[in-house]
């Protein structure tokens, strides 16, 4: 198989491949569908609203749901009056919930009253079902809830304070969720202060710190806060749920149709087999929608209570409050060098808060992106009275490498070198090596002396990196069927959530069988198909497009048998080239895919296959080639004078694995891009420490990027060929994100010779920066 | 948001007649449950009724009322602008452009295309603050009824530096910012259908002498016109706004400079600073400074400095002192550029 680097280090590699298994694709530069630049399938569905996304779900007789959510950030609730909601005309069911599905859990399970304590303000509470969104609005008011207020903390400082209230008084346990940050089980908590946690699928500690920075001829000491921030999709968390007496239904707006499924039948005891979820279309995730959620939960209830379909779609408060978010961080980093640059030693000590829930940690950049002999972390989690945080977009990661990789750059700073160059040194990584490279010259990368442009305004440029690993999930099974008239399907439970993975789908089993992308049906995201694996963790592409091409070779084979037959032949003289059978030896004798499905005896051809394990076996533990690296340039202009900061031009050198759609592999860049352009500088979950409120759980005050935010972005995309699986692909939506951050603190360090140490970088910082410094100056 | 009626005025008699109340005056607690308000483009009002802060049971439509969106431009009288004129009319209207320079700049710099082709002149001088504890409701402030300001010692990173009291919020309009600058008035039709002038300094109220309300306006008072006095011979204007993005925000701080010029020295200037103060605040102080100056970086630094002498930051925004101080010395510079 293709192995390595065009250009660079492009070699062949053995690898033993399951008899069922297509042979190795070449290169893509030898492909006629995959790697090229292809029109997603349903784009004009998109842009023509006949999309049918869970929002826009009607069903005959479907009522509207909507929740009670807690007036206060921490209580035990007395007593709940629902009866005037009850006797609202027009509400049909009414609910209370029993449990909360989300955030951590104690472990024993037990329950000190008939309701779950209110652990933030906005936890759900009650919910009902009314014949109108406006009647469940006016009902919705009239339930009253008295609580019995307690002591709150909404703060990550002050909840690390002995004294402070405690949120969970017994020690909590909480399963990651697909593609979340790892969640280390059974630690301990103190007050409010859990673990820590100090490994990873990478392992433990290594080498000698002590030793390390005893070694170290420089010795830099930093400490880097990162803000929470939420996700923010177009679509709002949301189900239509038909409970149909136990054959349920659920329409959601999900990360994982399968999950959704799990979710619903624990919650109300049915088999897996009864419950059937369908995601046509979704409108965003970002690592929130992985589960069923208390809402999904509720508006089961009220479908099971008044025999009728029920809609609960999130607004964009309680989107904001209660669906998820990025935890923040404050990471106590202190890193030893060489005066070449070697780096001695490198320990972390973070805390961070996932409010109610667990995942807080800064992820595993750290301690996998450069080769340092000694290192530790130790990764707090601190329990606040707020939102439960969820997966994010390279969750941990992209706190992790805001620190790390201005540590980086301080070190590049302290040592006079190019931190370009500093980078070459200490990182052992063959893409990442190409993407410096190649980022490089596509940006005009010179060294630049922070701080000296003359006048207000002042450009900078910085460089930061990113690790991500690559990961799979055998729960990718695809169907292929051929018919009668020609149509060629493609089935499976994975959803699309906009990234396109319909249309990658569709090439690589237009590839297989010779056939264009348009040739291919693709239906997903509905149970009732062959399992998918959920979209997160960048898993998607690497693990379902291998069993797709597994499925069409396993057809294809049949297919020759069938040709054999009709031109009278062995399957093995055969070819299927541009939707034509033909023999190897004589062009002449052929016969074209229509023709031969129309002969078929039976009027259609069924074949399922799965995700194997990877050729070579899988890579975790190890680092370096095959990873999904990134290296990400920015520059920046600063005003210095009124703080505001343009980020005029990105240039971002990715890799990921072999690249099937290299117009939607852009997007996802320019997503990630544009994503933490907005960590950088904007987005920022503010709340109020008096009162446990969040004050801008909308999107005018929780600033989102626009259009004049968006610099110009300029991509270098890398095949880098690993032989891996039948396609060989990965993923990309997360370590789009990762380096972003670092990369335009670096460029606005590089504009002004001051660093920012806390996102987002706003005006008010930078002017509060400056300030000290030129007090500093004139003492 | 709650239920409600509507209704479509034809004339301004019968909008008259429909209203009783103003918006803020739904704000306040225990306030009647039969509230009828005016609703221009809805931008504002829109906001509040979402959140569950207003709740009128009646919303009178005046966008489709004869007449209130003309605009009318003579250099002996001055300008006359409809209270219905789009912020996005505004903004192209050439008139404007040569005459008023920082008025076109405010018009088309304020929110996005698509807000700026909805929302009217009326409906921005009446909107409330943005203040976020004054926006949501799970925050009975000071403002809203109660005795406590959460933003006084909270999270006050956007609001007010200068002239406040116990309320820091800071006033949204950038049109009334700039309205102030060029001394305009607002032309109001009173319930009883008299007619009332008044210049637009004394159009809105600080919270420390009502604080339900920003304006003077009672309820079925209605503003019908702006009038800007005829552009000086000398005269000219510059506005200029700053935030942490360029698309969408309300500013961070702004300024608006109108002043009459003999060659580069300043004769007299209104300074005028909105995004500080709960009402647009006029700088007396750079005002001074600048008066009977050559306009020129150290003259400007002075006024700017001048400006902000008296300002008392908040916990969180001692940063905009230096903000102001770019823009109001860049404004002038501007001015003689
Ligand atoms: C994203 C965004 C950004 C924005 N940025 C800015 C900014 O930078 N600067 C800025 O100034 N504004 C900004 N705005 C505010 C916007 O300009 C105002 O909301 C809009 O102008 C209000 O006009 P409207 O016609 O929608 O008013 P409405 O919402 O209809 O009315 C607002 C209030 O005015 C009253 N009213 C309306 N017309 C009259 C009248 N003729 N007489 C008496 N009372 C009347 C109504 O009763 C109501 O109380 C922004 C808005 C958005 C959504």
């Amino acid at each position: 198989m293709p192995h390595g680097i065009p250009d660079y280090n492009l070699a062949t590699v053995e690898r033993e491949v399951p008899a069922t298994e297509p042979p190795a694709w070449e290169v893509n530069d030898k492909l006629k569908v995959v790697g090229k630049r292809i029109k997603r399938t349903d784009a004009l569905a998109k842009v023509t609203g006949t999309a049918v996304f869970t929002a826009d779900v009607q069903l005959p007789g479907m009522l509207y749901g909507k929740m009670f959510r807690a007036g206060i950030p921490h209580a035990k609730i007395k007593s709940i009056d629902v009866s005037a909601a009850q006797n609202y005309p027009g509400v049909f069911a009414v609910h209370v919930l029993e449990e909360m599905i989300e955030g951590a859990n104690p472990k024993s399970g037990e329950k000190s009253s008939r309701y779950p304590d209110i652990k933030y303000a906005g936890q759900p509470i009650a919910g009902l079902a009314a014949v109108s969104a406006d009647v469940a609005e006016e009902a919705i008011r009239l339930i009253k809830v008295e609580y019995e207020a307690l002591d709150f903390v909404v703060d990550l400082d002050e909840a690390r304070k002995p004294g402070a209230p405690v949120v969970f008084a017994t020690d909590v346990d909480q399963e990651a969720s697909d593609g979340g940050e790892d969640i280390e089980q059974g630690l301990k908590s103190s007050g409010n202060v859990r673990g820590p946690s100090t490994r990873s699928f990478y392992g433990g500690p290594r080498g000698d710190l002590e030793k390390g920075f005893a070694e170290a001829e420089l010795i830099i000491e930093r400490t880097y806060r990162t803000q929470v921030q939420t996700h923010c999709p177009l679509e709002t968390h949301g189900v239509v749920v038909d409970y149909n007496q136990g054959d349920v239904t659920v329409f959601a707006s999900t990360q994982s149709t399968k999950n959704t499924r799990n979710d619903f039948a624990k919650a109300f005891g049915l088999p897996k087999s009864r419950v059937r979820v369908i995601s046509e279309y979704t409108g965003g995730g970002f690592g929130a929608k992985h589960a069923l959620g208390n809402f999904g939960v509720m508006a089961g209830h009220l479908s099971k209570i008044s025999g009728r379909p029920v809609k609960l779609m999130l607004d964009r408060k309680e989107e904001h409050i209660s669906a998820g978010n990025r935890p923040n961080s404050v990471q106590f980093m202190k890193l030893g060098a060489k005066k070449d640059g070697m780096l001695t030693a490198l320990k972390q000590l973070s805390y961070g808060t996932a409010g109610v829930g667990l995942g807080a940690g800064v992820g595993r950049i750290a301690q996998a992106m450069y080769d340092c002999p000694n290192f530790k972390t130790g990764q707090y989690d601190v329990f606040t009275n707020a939102g439960p945080g969820a997966a994010f977009r390279a969750p941990g990661n992209v706190q992790g490498a805001f620190a790390l990789e201005q540590l980086i750059d301080e070190l590049a700073v302290e040592l006079d070198m190019d931190p370009l160059a500093l980078r070459e040194k200490i990182d052992k990584s063959m893409i990442r090596k190409v993407e410096r490279e190649r980022g490089a010259r596509r940006f005009g990368w010179t060294h630049k002396k922070a701080g000296s442009d003359k006048g207000p305004v002042k450009k900078g440029i910085g460089v930061a990196q990113a690790h991500w690993p690559r990961i799979v999930n055998l729960d990718s099974t695809v169907e292929v069927r051929v018919m009668r008239d020609g149509a060629v399907e493609v089935r499976s439970a994975v959803q699309d959530i906009g990234t396109g993975t319909k249309t990658v789908l569709a090439q690589v089993v237009a590839e297989e069988l010779g056939l264009q992308t348009e040739d291919v049906t693709v239906l997903i995201g509905d149970t009732l198909f062959p399992i998918g694996p959920s979209s997160g963790g960048s898993i998607v592409t690497g693990a379902i497009t291998p069993a797709a091409r597994n499925a069409a070779y396993k057809m294809k084979q049949k297919l020759f048998e069938l040709a054999a037959e009709k031109l009278e032949t062995d399957a093995g003289n055969i070819l299927l080239e541009a939707g034509t059978f033909a023999l190897k030896n004589d062009a002449e004798k052929k016969i074209s895919f229509k023709d031969l499905l129309r002969r078929m005896r039976v009027e259609q051809l069924t074949e399922t296959a799965s995700r194997s394990d990877d050729y070579g076996g899988f890579m975790v533990g190890t680092i370096g080639h095959g990873e999904l690296g990134s290296v990400q340039f920015a520059e920046v202009s600063v005003d210095t004078e009124t703080g505001f900061v343009q980020v005029e031009r990105m240039v971002a050198a990715h890799s990921c694995g072999r690249p099937i759609n290299i117009g939607q592999i852009e997007s996802q860049i320019n997503g990630g891009i544009i994503m933490g352009i907005a960590y950088a500088l904007y987005e920022d979950r503010v709340i109020d420490k008096s009162t446990g409120h969040q004050l801008n759980p909308n999107i005018d005050q929780y600033k989102m990027p626009f259009s004049f935010e968006v610099p110009d972005i300029q991509i270098e995309l890398i095949e880098d060929y690993g032989g891996r699986s039948s396609t060989d692909a990965s993923g990309i939506g997360e370590p789009a994100n990762i380096a972003t951050a670092p990369a335009v603190a670096n460029a606005i360090y590089n504009a002004i010779g001051v660093r920012i140490y806390d996102l987002p970088i706003t005006p008010a910082k930078i002017i509060a920066a400056l300030n000290n410094a030129k007090n500093k100056n004139d003492e | 948001m709650n239920k409600f009626s509507w209704y479509d005025a034809a004339s301004l008699d019968a909008a008259q007649k429909e209203v009783n109340a103003t918006v803020s005056e739904t704000l306040q607690p225990g306030t009647a449950d039969d509230a009828v308000v005016y609703k221009a483009a809805g931008i504002d009002l829109l906001d509040l009724m979402k959140e569950g802060l207003s709740r009128p049971s009646k919303l009178v439509g005046i966008k489709n009322l004869p007449g209130l969106d003309k605009l009318a431009f003579d250099s002996e009288a001055g300008m006359m602008l409809g209270a219905n004129l789009t912020l996005a009319r505004m903004a192209e209207n050439s008139a404007i452009k040569e005459n008023y320079t920082a008025l076109h700049q405010a018009a088309s710099q304020t929110a996005t295309p698509h807000v700026r082709n909805m929302a009217t002149l009326g409906g921005n001088l009446a909107q409330r603050t943005r203040c976020w504890y004054f926006r949501a409701i799970e925050h009975h402030c000071f403002r809203k009824g109660s005795t406590t300001c959460f933003a006084h010692t909270g999270e006050n990173e956007n609001h007010a530096i200068l002239g406040y009291g116990y309320c820091v919020s800071v006033h949204a309009s950038s049109l009334a910012t700039v309205l102030t600058a060029f001394d305009a008035m607002v032309e109001i039709r009173t319930a009883q259908q008299a007619l009332k002038v008044v210049p637009m300094k004394d159009f809105f109220v600080l919270p420390t002498v009502d604080r339900t309300r920003e304006t003077i306006l009672e309820a079925g008072e209605l503003i019908e016109k702006i009038l800007l006095p005829a552009p000086g011979k000398n005269t000219l204007s510059h506005y200029l706004k700053t935030g942490s993005r360029k698309s969408q925000d309300w500013p961070m701080a702004e300024v608006a400079v109108v002043a009459e010029l003999s060659g580069k020295k300043c004769r007299k200037a209104t300074i005028v600073l909105g995004a500080a103060a709960p009402v647009p605040f006029v700088s007396e102080a750079a005002m001074d400074a600048i008066r009977d100056k050559v306009i020129n970086e150290s003259t400007a630094t002075a006024a700017a400095k001048a400006a902000m002498q008296n300002a008392v930051p908040l916990s969180q925004n001692a940063y905009k002192i230096t903000v102001f101080e770019t823009l109001i010395k860049r404004a002038l510079l501007e001015l003689v550029a």
